[in-house]
């Protein structure tokens, strides 16, 4: 089954499969809220994707397609690796477009493909706690998440408007997940938050480093944190995508020489290269 | 001392690895729609009144580290013990995981976890005579669109009251599976009941 020999399917042992599993269950039925869990070491170090990867581990069967993708982009070393080791250890098919997986990894992007029932995406976390940057207690911080109190928070955005006279966040935006619990997107930029609300798939969270699992189930309410006269508006550059045009999609600012030449182009490769090709077929 | 002669045990999965990945994958994506009704492709032939599906769902989520209380016979628990290795659990509120096969605890006596906690709560799996979708319960809530039906025969009287109870606790409450032979359903605390 294995390409490679020697290891179980999907790397990780049996006994933290399951332990991951019951994780992912509780976190689905509790929406937003982070549930602990025993992060193995990786083949590869914390801070690239060992979270997401053990999700990623203990859902993937022989039946899925992967897709990994790295700040959008399939190509980058990141998602090449990550999406070899499982062609490896789980002899699973790969996939760069979206449309056709099953699992889509992510670190910091949600495709620009909307996605549909029965994908999963999962994504790599750095930090799951919302709340670290103003109370860096782990057991106050889960004191208030038992209240739901995130007054804290509500002044963070309050001061940002204060003194810069917007909310001063463009990456990792707090979210508000069925109402309940405060959570953090994972650092995807603020203009993906809107993609989490109510979103046909089923969202996944997986902090290696901090051991924290949390999971979005599918047509959940996710609400980016705002006020009545200050709402929530998402950021993207003022310009089109220089490769396919795109005027929707999240763009990367790429520095082109060393005399201030620049381009824009989507961040998203695989939305990016689709458009391309369309447009090529249709001249 | 002499024991009574024992039946054989029953075999668990046929291939351990990915029939608890498939029964993983179904009870993921039950809990994840409520109300919508899963098929466990290779359940295990379990000692009865076990049903496949319960089985299943036992075997991929219950070891070690999980107390299991279940109302299933003698039987069944040694072919749990012996598949799952997981201790057994005297009382309902000391389980991780219950099973039941005739008329359930009440839940407002199970794991319910902490305010902090409340990941540390039971999952119920009840079995149920039969599930089907399209009419009966109308659910609601995370991980359904508009609103899910789903017909449960052989579910316990006054089970709506109690789950309005359990779902009044959220972020508390238990978690519940619904089998029924070899297919299931999910209710998290999440959802909404409405008997209908």
């Amino acid at each position: 089954m294995s390409a490679t020999t020697g290891y179980n399917f999907g790397y990780l042992d049996e006994d933290t499969k399951r332990m991951i599993r019951r994780a992912l269950l509780k976190a689905v039925a509790i929406p937003g809220h982070q549930v602990p869990f025993g992060s193995r070491e990786m083949p590869l170090p914390y801070g690239w994707g060992t979270g997401g990867i053990q999700v990623t581990a203990s859902v993937i069967g022989p039946a899925d397609r992967l897709k990994v993708i790295d700040q959008g982009a399939d190509d980058t070393t990141n998602a090449v690796s990550i999406r070899r080791f499982f062609a490896r250890v789980a002899g699973v098919e790969t996939t760069e477009r979206t449309a056709e997986a099953s699992i889509i990894q992510t670190r910091h992007r949600i495709p620009e493909t909307p996605l549909r029932e029965g994908q999963i995406l999962v994504y790599q976390v750095p930090m799951p706690e919302p709340l670290f940057r103003l109370e860096p207690r782990v057991a106050e911080t889960k004191r208030m998440h038992a209240l739901a109190d995130y007054g804290l928070m509500h002044v963070k955005l309050y001061e940002d408007i204060a003194r810069h006279g917007h909310v001063a966040i463009s990456y990792n935006y707090p979210v508000m997940v069925n109402g309940r619990y405060l959570m953090s997107p994972s650092p995807i930029p603020a203009f993906d938050n809107p993609k989490m609300h109510r979103n046909p798939a089923l969202q996944l969270f997986g902090a290696g480093r901090e051991k924290r699992i949390y999971a979005v189930p599918p047509y959940t309410e996710v609400r980016s944190l705002d006020f009545e006269d200050h709402p929530f508006e998402p950021v993207r550059a003022r310009a089109g995508c220089a490769l396919c045009g795109s005027r929707e999609s999240y763009l990367d600012e790429v520095v082109t020489d060393d005399a201030g030449g620049r381009i824009f182009v989507c961040s998203d490769t695989d939305y990016c290269q689709s458009r391309q090709a369309r447009q090529e077929a249709a001249e | 001392m002499t024991r009574p002669m024992r039946m054989p045990l029953a075999a668990g999965f046929a291939d351990p690895v990915l029939d608890a990945q498939c029964c993983f994958r179904a009870a993921l994506e039950a809990m994840a729609r409520p109300g919508r009704v899963q098929r466990v492709a290779a359940p295990p032939e379990a000692p009865p009144p076990l049903g496949g599906a319960a089985a299943a769902l036992l075997l991929t989520l219950a070891d070690a580290g999980t107390p299991v209380w279940l109302d299933a016979g003698p039987a069944a628990e040694a072919w749990l013990r012996f598949h799952a290795g997981c201790p057994i659990a005297a009382m309902p509120g000391e389980a991780a995981f219950l099973l039941a096969t005739g008329a359930p605890p009440p839940l407002a006596r199970l794991a319910a976890g902490s305010e902090e906690e409340p990941h540390r709560s039971a999952t119920l799996i009840l079995q149920v005579a039969s599930l089907a979708e399209g009419d009966g319960w109308r659910l609601s809530g995370p991980g359904i669109e508009r609103e899910h039906r789903l017909r449960v025969e052989g579910s316990p009287p006054g089970f709506a009251a109690e789950w309005a109870a359990n779902h009044a606790r959220i972020p508390q409450g238990v978690d519940l599976f619904l089998c029924a032979g070899d297919r299931l359903a999910a209710l998290p605390r999440s959802t909404t009941l409405i008997p209908g």
